[in-house]
């Protein structure tokens, strides 16, 4: 093998069809097909309309990608996919490609975690990344808190949602507001002219009582219910609802506890660094936050560019390079689509 | 040298050379698991298929892939999707087309070619479709090219109805719980052979997604 391996990725665990060719750490391409829009009239992602739209989208993003790329199959050194978690019926469209992909070509196949190549996707930023650091992974799909003290060998899960992903809790909050799918970027732009302190919602998980147990999980069932219930309320008491000044508060009471969390992770692991991932990144309000209080708290801040922080094949490629390049032996074949595949677990079915 | 993958039922990969001789079959019957096996299938099909048809003395040709055969379903959606994924991949790895084939028809090719001799009445392959379903399709024997004659597009009947929609057709009752890999690459030999190679961009899904559409606000009272 080559010491830059030319790499292959491709992640299917949520509504993203995501095609990614990496040389080492060098991008080449990242390829994106979403099926956003296919669900945008269900006001949330619905896991058979994701996982037909993958079968559709597979062979003309892995075409794109090398075109883009200006590789060709047969140069290609590995193939990686994605194997969780996930929505299993979607997870399974790319597993299934890549392993007959890396058949067909007879080449090694690298099965890895979706969790852990957000993380790895800042390493295709060019910079220099050190570890130990503290991950906050937020998406439509997942709201985890990781301590990263490597990244091929070593990543622990510090805590994570007990209930909704924060970007579901966005759509859902959205839909109370009237607003339409998805929530993330309706609620940003109501909450641009609101006063993030007119309404004091709750943090979930932050009572004393949550610490001993349940100190760096999330939970925004709470909330969303909280939200629910003063809309309702001010509605039925014929009060106006001031949708500007719901959509901020809420937006405030999230990115609290997320940012809350993160760097209290940060102070108790003596880790003065935090990396930003997940589609929930794009909120500009939470990068705000995250940027302002990680200074005062001495903490240094990574946030990749935002086409590498929503799901994509990039991270999923860059992972498996770094496998490859520390000398990590390739998946079997033997392995499936795991929809709750545990963070600790970075690659899946590594050959002894 | 055809490549034959079905998930419509269990998993199924085959080789056939160009006359149909069967280099290699290697097949799970599990209904489910199908993203767990294609991979070990495939590369199980690849190594028997470079000894030659099976039963052959004799030096064999080396293994040179023309097309990818791909089964359609009808079947379980979930599982369907792996195998045709797979057929795209491989076929875009080796820079060979896919010819998309209707499963059902490879089983058809099964009953028909069983006696080459008999005269077989006009029958239904008959798959289980979940959900208190069968999906069935009815054939009339076989044509000049070699392919099963199809008398309906595959159609999904509860599984009570199923004796009286055959009846309707005139057609025997032909339980399939296994799809051949190596049918499903006969099926489409003789479709290229035949210029007959259907263009099936989507699989057979046979029922619309299982979606809710978002009701009216639900309150959460107090
Ligand atoms: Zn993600």
């Amino acid at each position: 093998m080559t010491r830059e391996p030319l790499v292959l990725g491709i992640e299917t665990s949520c509504d993203e069809t995501g095609i990614g060719i990496v040389r080492g750490r060098t991008l080449l391409s990242n390829t994106i097909a979403s099926s956003m829009d296919e669900h945008a009239r269900y006001g949330g992602v619905v896991p058979e309309v994701a996982a037909r739209a993958h079968l559709e989208a597979l062979q003309p993003a892995i075409e794109a990608a090398l075109a883009e790329a200006q590789v060709v199959l047969t140069d290609i050194d590995a193939v990686a996919v994605t194997s969780g978690p996930g929505l299993a019926g979607a997870l399974m469209v790319g597993v299934g490609a890549a392993k007959a992909l890396a058949v067909s070509l007879d080449k090694p196949l690298y099965a890895v975690n979706h969790l852990v190549g957000h993380i790895a996707a800042d390493i295709l930023t060019g910079d220099e990344v050190e570890y130990p650091t503290v991950a906050l992974l937020v998406s439509g799909g997942h709201t985890s808190l990781l301590l990263v003290r490597d990244l091929v060998s070593d990543v622990e899960l510090l805590g994570e949602t007990m209930d909704d992903a924060a970007g579901e809790a966005f759509d859902k909050i959205a839909r109370i507001l009237g607003l339409p799918y998805p929530g993330g970027p309706e609620i940003d732009r109501a909450a641009s002219t609101g006063d993030p302190n007119a309404i004091r919602f709750p943090r979930g998980m932050s009572r004393a009582s949550d610490m001993a147990e349940h100190r760096y999980d999330f939970s925004f069932s709470g909330l969303k219910t909280a939200v629910a219930r003063w809309v309702e309320q001010h509605e039925a008491a014929g009060q106006p609802v001031s949708v500007p000044d719901v959509a901020a508060s809420f937006r405030e009471a999230v990115v609290d506890v997320l940012v809350t969390k993160a760097l209290d992770a940060c102070a108790r692991h003596d880790v003065p660094r935090l990396l930003l991932g997940g589609g929930v990144i794009a909120n500009k309000r939470l990068r705000d936050v995250a940027l302002e209080r990680a200074e005062a708290a001495g903490v240094a801040v990574r946030i990749p560019p935002l086409s590498l922080c929503t799901d994509n094949g990039a991270m999923i490629a860059a992972l498996a390079s770094e496998l490859i390049m520390s000398g990590h032996p390739a998946s079997t074949l033997a392995f499936g689509a795991d929809s709750t595949l545990p963070v600790t677990t970075i690659q899946v079915a590594a050959s002894s | 040298m055809i490549l034959g993958i079905d998930t419509s039922l269990g998993t199924a990969v085959a080789v056939i050379d160009a006359d149909g001789a069967v280099r290699a079959d290697a097949a799970s019957a599990d209904a489910l698991g199908h993203a767990e096996i294609i991979g070990t299938l495939l590369e199980t099909a690849m190594t028997d298929a470079a000894l030659g048809p099976i039963g052959a003395t004799g030096a064999s040709e080396p293994v040179a892939l023309t097309h990818v055969a791909a089964g359609m379903g009808p079947g379980p959606f979930t599982g369907l999707r792996v195998g045709i994924a797979a057929a795209r991949a491989f076929a875009l790895g080796r820079g060979i087309p896919v010819v998309p084939v209707r499963s059902h028809d490879a089983a058809a090719l099964a009953v028909l070619l069983t006696d080459p001799f008999a005269d077989v009445p006009r029958f239904a392959v008959v798959t289980d479709a979940r959900r208190k379903e069968f999906a069935f399709t009815v054939y009339d024997g076989i044509d000049d090219d070699g392919l099963p004659v199809r008398v309906t597009d595959a159609t999904l009947v509860k599984r009570d109805d199923i004796d009286a929609a055959l009846a309707e057709h005139g057609a025997e009752r032909r339980d399939t719980t296994v799809i051949p890999g190596a049918m499903v690459a006969l099926v489409a030999a003789r479709a290229v052979a035949a210029g007959r190679v259907e263009d099936l961009g989507e699989p057979l899904y046979l029922r619309a997604p299982d979606v809710t559409m978002p009701g009216p606000r639900k309150k959460v009272g107090q």
